[in-house]
């Protein structure tokens, strides 16, 4: 059986600047820890332009301007150079500014919880129906505003949580239980921003795949947020709701979790139902985090740089039968960290990164391009916490040395020839390996790149459960070539056995006839 | 360091005695290092956690340095850490937990 394939991908960034103020958990608890601090106070004039944040290399690679590989060639700190390419939109996807994105936060609102402000409305409808991924159907969701003063009401009674564009209360986000914690103004806040960026990341992932909405039969959303009441607190289903704003309207669904490594777990367990043959295509999405926005961001303004978490990230990829084209997700050799392997590093590494190449024959240096945890350096190293996709190559690398597959001083020269520059916001989910996926497809396609290895981890500690880490880790490769033709079925042996006898019969017949 | 691990280890100081806990680290850079060891002796520098203005003045190591690597069974810190070793930059982290101790460890 053929293994499947990834035929497209969807990666969106969102420029946020009022919501890491208002919704950033850094700002959050500041404001309840420390109120009269001199973070609080820096913060406002710490926030890029929405311009600057076009203009920002990583942001640009994310979107597709760029390729990582180009990026590797410019020495970063990033955030003091000027990317020359600063469009709005990539081949993956876009950069949609804030105001636009309060639209689609509404749009996606099914229950009238977001409210909007009139003038604000008006102004905003124009642009957000000039980007040509937002279908009629989406625009035709968003409601006519209301009067600023019932917007301010709503947030003074605290019925609400507002919407702000540059400290301007422009819309409200009203609780939906009158005292259920999981379904209070901000909690909705959260689930309705990750439903609107997982839905423009998904818009885009159908365009590129080239594929009509209706080939979607399951999707499953993989971000970290919980959508539920206090009965069933992480009841889901985002995948269903995104799908549904989507039009993939015979798609069913479910979400997958599992902290960072779930986009990784998705893309598996979507590669594995379309290659048992379960569903025929099946998308997989996620949407951003508006409490990690502005997450270090102390650590950045107290080294004097702007707070560069200021963007939510969405992807999306669509994986569907063997085309014979588009590059596969290699099912017979998956990683995973399981429960007795332990949490020394050089375990957790020969879980994800070599025991699957083991399965295969191949050694670490068969691996053209390792995609491990992709955050942005310009974001980690200001924070204390390093080149973190860097530090992984020094891993994987360290373990090629124990392993023999290379001498301990070809070890800096493995992390430059098979790593890549972090270029996704530190968003969980999104760095998580996922971001290379698209630049891989188009290299694969381009005969330039062989294999790539996507590796995700995730610190299930975080949640109290257990101790234990987690990872998985798929490798991609190009197209081996086209889906078998179907076998030979016993019907149709049966009409060969019969059509060879018959002219086997009218054969001896003939020669009968001659004979006399 | 993680608001729940300040927690954790203002509890075990207040259970057991500042003089018998040594905290150990496992932190991948330097900086990331000093920051967790001088909130276990100094106390929280970002002033959020529980051990913000508390000085336990702890004893506080790297599992990297040459002092806690002498302690292990060497097969187990071969399997372990020995990885590691090889990718940190060790005299770094070193150098910074040492001026962490010398300034702050009361023990």
């Amino acid at each position: 059986m053929k293994n499947s394939v990834m035929m497209g991908a969807g990666y969106i960034l969102v420029h946020t600047p009022d919501l890491v103020v208002h919704y950033g958990t850094t700002q959050t608890s500041e404001r309840i820890v420390n109120p009269g601090s001199e973070y609080l106070k820096q913060i406002k004039t710490s926030l890029r332009t929405y311009d600057r944040v076009r203009s920002y290399y990583p942001n640009q690679t994310y979107i597709g301007n760029i390729t990582p590989f180009d990026l590797a060639k410019i020495d970063g700190p990033w955030q003091n150079l000027t990317c020359p390419v600063d469009d709005r939109y990539g081949p993956f996807g876009e950069i949609m500014p804030q105001d636009e994105f309060y639209l689609l936060i509404q749009a996606v609102d099914e229950f009238e919880l977001v409210f909007l402000e009139k003038g604000f409305v008006e102004t905003t409808k124009t642009k957000l129906a000039g980007d040509p991924i937002i279908s009629s159907y989406i625009l035709s969701r968003i409601r006519d505003g209301i009067e600023s003063e019932r917007v301010n009401n709503m947030v003074e009674s605290g019925e609400a949580e507002g919407l702000y564009m540059d400290d301007r209360l422009v819309g409200a986000v009203k609780k939906a239980h009158a005292f259920d914690p999981n379904l209070s103004a901000h909690v909705m806040v959260e689930n309705l921003v990750s439903k609107a960026s997982s839905t423009l990341a998904l818009l885009y992932a159908v365009r590129n795949a080239g594929i009509d909405r209706r080939e979607v039969e399951y999707t499953i959303d993989c971000s970290e947020e919980a959508c539920g009441d206090m009965n069933q607190r992480g009841g889901g289903n985002f995948a269903k709701a995104t799908a549904e704003i989507a039009e993939l309207s015979r798609s069913t669904g479910c979400d997958i979790r599992g902290f960072c490594a779930a986009p990784s777990h998705a893309v598996i367990v979507a590669a594995g139902l379309v290659k048992a043959g379960i569903f025929k295509t099946v998308a997989v999405t996620a949407g951003g985090s508006t409490a990690k926005l502005g997450m270090n961001g102390k650590d950045h303004v107290k080294k004097g740089l702007p707070i560069l978490e200021d963007v939510l990230g969405g992807f999306a990829v669509i994986i569907s039968a063997n085309d014979g084209i588009n590059p596969e997700i290699n099912t017979d050799s998956i990683g995973w960290h399981a429960v007795g392997t332990g949490s020394a590093p050089q375990n957790v590494i020969s879980s994800l990164a070599t025991d699957p190449l083991d399965k295969l024959g191949l050694k670490v240096t068969d691996i053209d391009y390792y995609s491990p945890e992709m955050q942005n350096p310009d974001i980690t190293k200001p924070a204390g916490a390093g080149d973190v996709p860097a530090a992984n190559l020094k891993m994987i690398g360290a373990l090629a040395v124990k392993r023999g597959d290379i001498d301990r001083r070809e070890l800096p020269a493995f992390v430059a020839k098979h790593g890549l520059p972090g270029f996704a916001p530190t968003q969980g989910h999104i760095p998580s390996g996922v971001p290379v996926m698209g630049h891989a497809r188009e290299g694969m396609l381009r005969g330039e790149i062989n294999r790539v290895m996507i590796i995700g981890k995730g610190s299930l500690f975080l949640g109290r459960m257990t101790n234990l880490f987690d990872g998985v880790s798929f490798i991609m490769e190009p197209n081996s070539g086209a889906e078998e033709a179907p076998a030979v079925s016993s019907e149709e042996i049966r009409r060969i056995i019969a059509r060879s006898l018959r002219d086997f019969a009218s054969g001896l017949l003939k020669a009968g006839e001659n004979d006399e | 360091m993680d608001l729940e691990n300040q927690k954790r280890v203002k509890d075990l100081t207040e259970e057991y005695g500042a003089e018998n806990v040594v905290v150990l680290l496992g932190a991948s850079e330097g900086e990331a290092s000093g920051l967790a060891a001088e909130t276990v002796t100094n106390g929280d520098p970002t002033y959020a956690g529980p051990l913000a203005g508390v000085s336990l003045g702890l004893v506080v190591y790297h599992v990297c340095e040459e002092e806690v690597k002498a302690e292990f069974d060497p097969d187990v810190y071969e399997e372990q850490v020995s990885m590691m070793e090889m990718v940190l930059d060790v005299d770094e982290i070193a150098g910074e937990m040492q001026a962490i101790r010398e300034q702050y460890t009361q023990y």
